[in-house]
């Protein structure tokens, strides 16, 4: 049970740590880092609830399922930030992602 | 009109305490909560053991996640297509393909670990009837082949055609949903199986749905609609709106 509760605390300080960057940090790149560290926590949690001793009976399936699903999803979510991220850099004056990159634009832009 | 922000914006120094004591406090109580979490109890392992001869498979995860739970797993497969049609609406992958000298220890660590990759996703979408496994690992580790082509930058991810591309990422949402409306026609329920066929159903959808995790995560990570593509080809100089000619 100790050990249980050492990983819903892990995850619960992932998650905190999260929550902090993300408000405290401008940069997008950092806050797309911080969610990312949340959800970490998040997954931590659900799959320390799944846990049971050995001899205590199956897992918990349900938990399990949803971090399956999870991950995944973070992923893509992952990626889609980052690219929108990069266009906001592309189009936009701000230097938020790599400083002094130049624009390679492609010069038509199909449909 | 160009408008020059700071990159950084400094927190009032009045504030990020204040934010550190929000954090702490929300913290606090979240470990307040997860202490006082029931912890002995055996969730609903119970009820899915109960269930798990009717559900087709073996494993109770697979149970949970294609048959309990098939809804949201449906939404989620399309969630991964929409981000998918998300990056490719709106950048080109910065990944050509084109690397005219690649080091022959590359491409032999590709050619060999890429099909190897390949073998064991289609294990674990088989293993996922009966132990761990299923169609998000597998499409995990087909997505993983997807990346190593793409990092190694070889013309192999380029070599798919556009159009079949296009289908694979297709195939898991559109055989989920086919097989939801099949349901629905049979046996008068959303994504409630019919009993004879649905250790087949199962494993079909998630054949389906693993091919098309793994295009997504390999198209999501190469970052946008690839290069020579679709559009580009056949109707090279049409701007949006007008007809073909």
């Amino acid at each position: 049970m100790i050990a249980n509760t050492l990983y819903n605390l892990c995850g619960l300080l992932l998650f905190a740590m999260g929550l902090f960057a993300l408000f405290a940090c401008s940069h997008p790149l950092r806050k797309i880092l911080a969610v990312n560290i949340m959800s970490t926590g998040v997954f931590q949690i659900l799959v320390a609830t799944a846990y049971r001793p050995v001899g205590a009976g199956a897992i918990d399936p349900v938990p399990h399922a949803m971090v399956l699903t999870g991950i995944v999803v973070s992923v893509s979510v992952t990626a889609l930030v980052l690219v929108l991220a990069c266009r906001v850099q592309e189009t936009s004056n701000l230097s938020l992602l790599r400083k002094g990159r130049k624009i390679k634009e492609p010069k038509e832009r199909a449909g | 009109m160009k408008i020059r922000t700071k990159n950084r914006q400094k927190w009032q120094p009045s504030l990020l305490p204040l934010l550190l004591l929000f954090v702490t406090g929300l913290t606090a109580l979240l470990a307040q909560v997860i202490y006082v979490l029931p912890t002995g109890g055996s969730g609903l392992s119970g009820e899915v053991a109960q269930l798990q001869k009717q559900s087709g498979v073996s494993s109770p995860v697979t149970a949970v996640l294609m048959n309990f739970r098939g809804y949201d797993t449906l939404l989620e497969v399309m969630v991964l297509l929409l981000a998918v049609i998300g990056a490719w609406s709106l950048t080109k992958a910065p990944l050509s393909g084109k690397n005219d000298h690649p080091s022959p220890v590359l491409v032999t660590a590709v050619r060999l670990l890429a099909p190897l990759l390949c073998l064991v996703a289609m294990y674990l979408v088989w293993q996922g009837g009966h132990e761990a496994g299923g169609a998000f690992q597998g499409g995990a580790l087909l997505g993983g082949a997807g990346v190593l082509m793409l990092v190694a930058d070889l013309p192999l991810m380029q070599k798919i055609p556009a159009r079949s591309f296009r289908l694979g990422l297709l195939l898991g949402p559109i055989v989920f949903l086919a097989v939801a409306l099949f349901c629905l026609v049979m046996g008068g329920e959303l994504l409630a199986y019919p009993q004879r066929w649905v250790a087949s159903l199962l494993l079909l959808i998630e054949t389906a749905c693993a091919v098309s995790i793994g295009l997504a995560l390999a198209s999501l990570f190469a970052g946008g609609r690839p290069p020579d593509d679709l559009l580009d080809k056949e109707n090279p100089a049409v701007p949006y709106g007008e007809k073909k000619p």
